[in-house]
């Protein structure tokens, strides 16, 4: 009936997090009674669970997800889309256009091998394949831009509370950023100096997302490298 | 082999007081190991291990899509470990390509790994692990198997404890830990394990050479012995890569909530 750590200390796969009965969050699992950590991660006990926010991580697919992915390959009236999780995505010709269509329709109209999509992932089936959706505002096939990958795991703080680091950026840079939560962000922007310049900010919070006060430290560091640069 | 079981037999009287390992080492003492992780940008999770003079390098991919499809599961992912030893690991230049020995050793430790894994979570994908011997001074396989846990760590993928990995054996009639490259060749036998800590389950268990058994015994509660130190090691090495930042940033205000799931807005 006690904790073995502090909140906010590193944990590494095999650590014992608490023992008793607790409920157990993200990335921990039971054994013999005992929590433990299945992930490297900061630590997180609140009052009736423990849960570990991982520092590294695959991406799991979930419902409502948006993600950036690329096409595959052209199966009989659906496309495969590699979203870099364990199992391939699926987009089917319903969920990508939004009109009658016959048979007969040439697939590769709509989307080819080789294309990146913003897509929204609608359903996971019954195997859990995610399936896509390319039906919707800012979904679709991707022309201009580029991607640039970072750990799954740190997406949500490259988001920031309530979308407060991104709007940041968004603002510092104006590049355009869509942020798949599968780890894949495609930025395009106006100039090349900009689009470095999100690469960098992006770069420094993927080093640095399980230390504190990132956010102001994150509006300091693109407020130098702006004044550098005039 | 008369001749030097003789000459080895005196040489034992003569410095039976006095008796110490080709390098010095004390009987149960670990050759120096050093890890790091995230060593490869572009994989998923790496490490590289210095344990003596072996030097080691690993890269985890996935779980990723299994190719060719059909040798994927339907109920649980896969494990699939690659060890190799580049030409110029050991003297003279070994071939590049995949010998007997190397596909064993891809085995066990796969075997080895496996238990350590919720290979259940991700039915029809793979876990690749590539194993790359640099340098080769004896006990590679217990070297790779430490570092390949500390690898899939850092690839972030669930675990329920690292695997740990060392062996013991006999030289000169004495029982002794984490066998180096001469006395692997010289000695009268060679133990390698690999443990689970937390759940004290031995995972590998090899022999070569000949002992009693209650000599085997004690060389497997010895590399067990060996096996928790190298378990501290590669946790340290798995905060290591952490801790540095956190250090430099002590002095920062409240800790900021992170938000699970939240859109990026478009402009």
């Amino acid at each position: 009936m006690s904790e073995k750590f502090e909140t906010r200390d590193i944990v590494v796969p095999g650590d014992l997090l608490y023992e008793g009965r607790i409920r157990t969050g993200e990335n921990t699992f039971r054994s013999e009674g005992n929590v433990y950590s299945n992930k490297v991660g900061l630590v997180n006990y609140s009052k009736d669970r423990v849960s570990v926010i991982a520092l590294e991580g695959t991406y799991t697919p979930l419902v409502g997800d948006l993600v950036v992915g690329m096409v595959s390959d052209i199966e009989l009236g659906q496309w495969v889309v590699d979203i870099s999780t364990s199992v391939n995505a699926i987009l089917t010709m319903p969920d990508a256009i939004n009109k009658s269509f016959r048979t007969n329709f040439d697939m590769t109209s709509v989307l080819d091998v080789g294309d990146i999509v913003v897509a929204k992932i609608v359903d996971l089936d019954r195997r859990r394949t995610p399936i896509l959706s390319i039906l919707g505002r800012d979904l679709g096939k991707v022309h201009e831009g580029f991607i640039m990958k970072i750990t799954p795991s740190k997406i949500p703080r490259l988001i920031g509370k309530k979308g407060s680091m991104i709007n940041m950026i968004l603002r510092g840079t104006r590049c355009q950023i869509t942020i798949g939560q599968n780890g894949k962000i495609l930025i395009n922007g106006r100039n090349r100096e900009d689009e470095e310049l999100v690469v960098k900010v992006i770069h420094k919070i993927e080093t640095e997302a399980h230390t504190s006060g990132l956010t102001n430290r994150i509006q300091e560091y693109l407020r130098t490298i702006k004044e550098d640069r005039n | 082999m008369s001749k030097t079981t003789k000459k080895k037999t005196t040489k034992r009287k003569t410095s039976k007081k006095k008796w110490a390992r080709v390098d010095g080492r004390k009987p149960d003492e670990l050759r120096p190991i050093h890890i790091e992780s995230g060593v490869i940008p572009n994989a998923d999770g790496s490490a590289y291990i210095e344990m003596g003079r072996n030097k080691i390098i690993v890269g985890v991919y996935g779980p990723r899509e299994m190719h060719p499809k059909r040798f994927s599961k339907p109920n649980m992912g896969i494990l699939r470990c690659r060890y190799h030893m580049a030409p110029f690991s050991v003297d003279p230049r070994r071939s590049p390509a995949p010998s007997r020995r190397d596909q064993e050793i891809s085995m066990v430790m796969t075997d080895a790994i496996e238990p350590a894994l919720f290979l259940e979570r991700y039915p029809r994908s793979v876990i690749d692990v590539f194993v790359e011997i640099i340098e080769a001074d004896g006990g590679t396989r217990c070297a790779s198997i430490n570092a390949a846990a500390v690898a899939l760590a850092d690839a972030g993928i669930p675990m329920k404890d690292l695997v740990s990995s060392c062996a013991a054996g006999k030289y000169e009639g004495n029982l002794i830990l984490d066998l180096g490259d001469y006395e692997d060749k010289n000695g009268e036998s060679d133990v390698p394990v690999a443990y689970l800590p937390k759940n004290d389950q031995v995972t590998l268990l090899q022999m070569e050479g000949i002992m009693t058994q209650d000599e085997t015994e004690k060389c497997i509660e010895l590399a067990i012995e060996g096996c928790k130190q190298i378990y501290e090691i590669q946790k340290e090495a798995l905060k290591k890569k952490y801790g540095m930042v956190e250090a430099a940033e002590e002095t920062e205000e409240a800790p900021e909530e992170e938000e699970p799931v939240e859109e990026a807005e478009e402009e």
